[in-house]
């Protein structure tokens, strides 16, 4: 087969162009799930659980069937039957979910029941006229309540304890020892779309709009749930409004899909905001213990880090807040220790940076507080303990540009003379202000996803794959990479996409979307060509006959020799000649052994922030942030400046805003919404801006990316913790930093 | 939410009558009502929609020097008036630092100083609230109370009022003008809103059926427009309610207090009129000691309701310095982040 070499073309991979679905989302035309009506279309509502723990012992279903317009009423009573108990986990990566299999009332907002009404409106009224009454329980929602245990594993499969040399004696050699305990509080993904679905059934087979973040494991989960061949279940998810790990198969979308089958018409099911702090998942409180030892140099020579966190009493997932500990800072001995409680709420699950983001924000602070035992600039100090090789492993890097993100950073910021001593600076206003940093990471993940491509006859390229748009431009990169496998403008490529249908994309999470399935795309469109290329270059006919040994190169729908580039033809000349419609090839993509055994892959990144506190009122503002991150080959500079903003943006709120307010007798989050529970607004980020560090990885995979969507979460929160400290000389170790935190004595120097 | 009636009079009177029926609630904006609606926890038999009623969205200023706001007076539309905002710019600044430009837009004078409470357990109908529910209880008791009141709380309610507006227009002596079954009268802000007692469901001065038509700043009311500001402490820099607020206008002359004003957001049910302190700044000298002794004063009667602590000394602090930052005059500009600290700092900065 002749060798294809493709060339990059203006609008194709690594071009900062807009995003393809842009005019779309701010007109208003983009098609979200709840968009569709159905002719027919019900509306069905939850009615949710009021107390953490118990059973339900009555709803008024007379008053709810009385309301005009209610339709049916969907209890355990008449609930559809299952194929599988929904509380059966043989479904990979799936969570047990609370599908009305019985009374019992295992968290507050937890589904209870369905109504089913002509209008939303009177579906929402016969929910409320449900009135459930309970047999209550006491219920446990705090991590100082329970017997902790140590889990089996932690986030999708890692050990809880992992030992890297003798830590308990490198601390007890340490010039320097510090031992600090960090919280991280509840948290809840509140995506910007809620979890919704319009469902609509036909015989077995079952129509879906509903977002999703993988469409494969959607299918095979509600394959099993109900009984049904996969084949005959089709969903739509073009567009998602945000998914943060939120939006695998939830037992609310499944709810709806039940209540369709129950009144046999199409129903949209879509959550209300307040509904969303319960059956879909968040990310669990920690406490963390930073235990850290250094010789009198600065060098580390221990780091313990230990995890408390709390899962749900009925199932399983285990916030991997010790993971960052394991590759980020070169300790001789470094040991993580994960342990959980068992509470009566939702299940947690994956969020933005499992783990990292929660890991970082306690291991960043403590970084700190060891570089000032150590009287080190904290720069300086991470500089001292950077890691060349991936410490627990022993590993090379398959790169790692960390080191010029701290210099880049560093240099943007301004981070140089920053004085050592906290409560030094001030602005004209007599505001303090405080400079901090803050090291991100997140590692470089591949999954499986198929794709396929086609050259038509009309020279333009297909390409189709069931990818997930979440919002972060995933119409347009693959699309480039499209392009740039075909040797084609973005313009000449119909990507199709967005439903289950097309080959298996594998999932949009653990920030791999782009390289697994750009991967697969690469492979289909390279393979493409390649067969285009073989009849052009077998055909005596073709101004390319015999060019196979030098090789051809695709560029602008046109295939060149390699050694002549003034003799080439067009694709549609190519195909015309066979007498073919089109050309195609499938592609895939899917994790080397060889290279995850031989590298570790990890993005990185330095992030710097200044934040002004008012020293009497304790109020904070991040007022700068400089993010500098390294991720391989970055295929669109402006969506990935996008995810780096987006990813810093929450790293503020982890340090600043974000809690959720649990009342600690009912379990019920008592700021169930966005006026309440606080994301930051333009005016708390003033001052943002991500530096694209150039990285070249020849070996994280055939694209050589490594992913942007996770990793500008971490780092952040430590940053701009520290930057709190710096400024105020008070070492907030509670997250969010509150105002009353930093009610600093305003007699004090 | 519930079934209702929805009623369009074209006339006060018309409305008055529509409203006389139990179970009737006035719409305005709606941007709190029918929030409540939707929650479950406002479920009104009857809506009589103000929206289409002639007269009452004018800011008449008046030749005896009072002003008169309509009672639809959109929030925005007064902050940008420019004489309303020239006379009394602490009320713009407060107008401007309240929820968000799209909410400001369509919220009007008369349901700002109706909203409801925040508190998150009046706002849950699973919680008990004896405002919301009386006799049932209040579960912000030993609940999430971080921001709740620290003055003029009962056992039955530990609520705040949570309006911006409000502070500096009691700070002002604003008058609430109201039309009902009986006509109509008027009402000093200062005693429109009720401390809870034992009634806390009694929430205001109003009788049932009756509405709010005006509010009226009296005579004078613009001779601190000189030394005015406002000052809200938030939990993020715009968007959020005051965790406490504070509203101070000043009178100097010759290097000395003449007159002063201060009330205090988000401390009470009502919005706080510091008259103890006020007297004690009247002669004295406009500096940090005065201003952290009226400080003290005002919350002289101050205490915790729950996890609330903090806030006595923090609405001090913000007294204090809504005192100092009066006392260095009304900025030209209001500044890009209304009554933010970060917007402005007294002149000579903050000690510290």
């Amino acid at each position: 087969m002749a060798e294809v070499i493709s060339m990059r073309h203006g609008s194709s991979a690594g071009q900062p162009i807009t995003r393809r679905d842009g005019p779309l989302k701010v007109t208003g035309a983009a098609r979200y799930a709840a968009d569709n009506h159905p002719p027919g279309l019900l509306h069905a509502v939850l009615a949710t659980s009021a107390i953490g723990r118990g059973r339900v012992t009555s709803l008024d279903e007379a008053a709810a069937r009385a309301h005009p317009g209610v339709v049916a009423v969907m209890t355990p009573a008449n609930r559809p039957a299952l194929a599988m108990d929904p509380d059966d986990k043989s479904v990979p990566f799936s969570f047990r979910m609370d599908l009305l299999q019985d009374q019992r009332v295992r968290y507050a907002g937890q589904p209870v029941a369905v109504v089913i009404a002509e209008t939303l409106e009177a579906a929402t009224e016969g929910a409320a006229l449900l009135a459930p009454r309970y047999e209550a329980e006491p219920a446990e929602v705090s991590l100082d309540e329970g017997e902790a245990f140590v889990p089996p594993i932690v986030g999708a499969g890692a050990p809880a304890e992992l030992r890297h040399g003798d830590a308990e004696a490198g601390l007890a050699a340490a010039a320097n020892r510090i031992e600090a305990t960090y919280e991280t509080p509840t948290q809840f993904h509140n995506a910007m779309e809620p979890h919704g679905v319009v469902a609509a059934w036909d015989g077995d087979a079952l129509s879906l709009d509903m977002p999703t973040q993988g469409f494969a494991l959607t299918v095979m989960c509600l394959a099993a749930l109900f009984g049904i061949p996969a084949e005959g279940i089709h969903i739509r998810s073009p567009f998602l409004g945000g998914g943060f790990g939120s939006k695998l198969l939830t037992g609310p979308q499944v709810l709806g899909i039940l209540a369709a089958r129950l009144v046999g018409r199409p129903v949209k099911l879509v959550l209300r905001r307040g509904q969303m702090y319960g059956p879909v998942t968040h990310r669990a409180p920690t406490r963390q213990v930073l235990r850290l030892g250094a010789a009198p140099d600065g060098g580390l020579t221990a780091l313990h880090h230990h995890v408390r966190t709390a899962t749900s009493r009925f199932d399983d997932f285990i916030e991997p807040s010790g993971g960052v500990s394991h590759t980020l800072y070169a300790a001789p001995a470094i040991r993580t220790t994960h342990e959980a409680v068992r509470l009566d709420t939702g299940t947690p699950g994956f969020m933005r940076a499992p783990g990292e983001a929660s890991g970082s924000i306690a291991l960043e602070s403590a970084m700190d507080e060891m570089a000032l035992a150590c009287s080190m600039d904290p720069l300086a100090f991470r500089l001292r303990n950077y890691a060349e090789v991936e410490p627990v492993s022993g590993k090379p890097f398959s790169s790692k540009a960390l080191r010029e993100c701290y210099a880049q950073g560093a240099a943007r910021f301004g981070w140089a003379g920053r004085p050592l001593a906290p409560r030094t600076m001030r602005d004209a206003q007599g505001m303090l202000v405080g400079w901090g940093v803050g090291t991100a990471t997140f590692p470089a993940h591949l999954f499986q996803a198929a794709a396929r491509a086609a050259i038509r006859r009309d020279g333009s390229g297909l390409v189709e794959a069931g990818a997930h748009d979440m919002g972060q431009g995933a119409w347009t990169a693959f699309t480039q990479i499209a392009a740039e496998s075909l040797g084609l403008d973005v313009e000449r490529v119909e990507f199709r996409s967005g439903t289950s249908d097309l080959p298996d994309a594998g999932i949009a999470g653990g920030s791999a979307h782009t390289a697994t399935l750009g991967g697969a795309i690469r492979d289909a469109g390279l393979k493409a060509v390649a067969r285009l290329a073989e009849l052009a270059t077998e055909d005596p006919r073709s101004p390319l006959f015999g060019a196979g040994n030098v090789g051809v190169v695709a560029r602008d729908g046109r295939l060149l020799r390699r050694d002549d580039e003034g003799r080439g033809e067009s694709f549609a000349e190519i195909l015309a000649r066979a007498g073919l419609a089109e050309v195609e090839a499938k592609g895939s993509a899917a994790p080397d052994p060889a290279a995850a055994e031989a590298y570790a892959s990890h993005a990185h990144g330095a992030v710097f922030a200044e934040v002004k506190v008012d020293p009497e009122l304790g109020q904070v503002r991040a007022t700068r942030i400089v993010g500098a991150f390294a991720a391989g080959r970055i295929i669109n500079p402006r969506l990935v400046r996008s995810q780096y903003d987006g990813g810093m943006i929450w790293g503020v709120s982890c340090a600043l805003h974000e809690r959720a307010a649990i009342d600690r007798r009912s379990g019920r989050v008592m700021n169930a919404d966005l006026a309440e529970y606080h994301l930051p607004v333009n005016a708390d980020v003033p001052s943002l801006e991500a530096i694209l560090v150039e990285e070249r990885d020849p070996h994280v995979n055939a694209l050589g990316i490594k992913g942007v969507g996770e990793i500008a979460i971490t780092g952040t929160a430590g940053a701009v913790a520290n930057a709190v400290w710096h400024a105020t000389g008070v070492r907030a170790r509670r997250f969010p930093i509150a105002v009353e935190d930093l009610l600093l004595d305003p007699a004090a120097p | 939410m519930n079934r209702f009636e929805y009623v369009r009079p074209r006339t006060i009177a018309e409305a008055v009558s529509a409203a006389a029926l139990p179970g009737s609630a006035y719409l305005a904006a709606g941007t709190n009502l029918l929030d409540l609606m939707k929650i479950g926890v406002a479920r009104p038999a009857r809506l009589v929609d103000l929206n289409h009623l002639p007269g009452l969205d004018a800011v008449e200023h008046r030749p005896d020097g009072s002003v008169r706001i309509g009672a639809a007076v959109r929030n925005a539309a007064l902050a940008a008036d420019p004489a309303f905002a020239r006379r009394f710019p602490a009320v713009a600044e407060a107008l401007l630092s309240g929820a968000s430009a799209q909410l400001r837009n369509a919220a009007t004078a008369g349901g700002n100083i109706l909203q409801r409470t925040r508190c998150a357990y009046f706002a849950d109908p699973d919680s008990a609230c004896n405002r919301r529910e009386p006799g049932s209880g209040c579960d912000a008791r030993g609940g999430e109370n971080r921001l709740h009141a620290v003055l003029g709380w009962s056992e039955a309610c530990i609520a705040t009022h949570p309006s911006d507006f409000c502070v500096p227009l009691v700070a002002l002596d604003a008058v609430v003008e109201i039309e009902g079954p009986g006509g109509a009268r008027e009402v000093p802000l200062r005693d429109f809103h009720r401390l809870p007692g034992t009634a806390p469901e009694r929430e205001s001065a109003l009788a049932p059926g009756e509405l709010v038509v005006a509010l009226r700043l009296p005579p004078g009311a613009d001779r601190f427009a000189a030394h005015a500001r406002y000052v809200k402490l938030r939990e993020r820099t715009s968007y959020a309610f005051a965790v406490v607020s504070a509203a101070a206008g000043l009178r100097l002359e010759a290097g000395r207090i003449v007159e002063a004003r201060l009330a205090l957001g988000g401390v009470a049910a009502r919005p706080w009129r510091a008259e103890a302190a006020e007297r004690s700044l009247a002669g004295a000298a406009p500096d940090a000691d005065s201003f952290r002794r009226a400080a003290e004063i005002a919350l002289a009667d101050a205490r915790p309701s729950g996890e609330n602590g903090f806030k006595i000394e923090l609405a001090r602090r913000i007294a204090a310095r809504a005192l100092a930052l009066a006392a260095a005059g009304t900025p030209a500009r209001l500044p890009a982040l209304p009554a933010s600290p970060f917007a402005s700092a007294p002149s000579g900065g903050l000690h510290g």
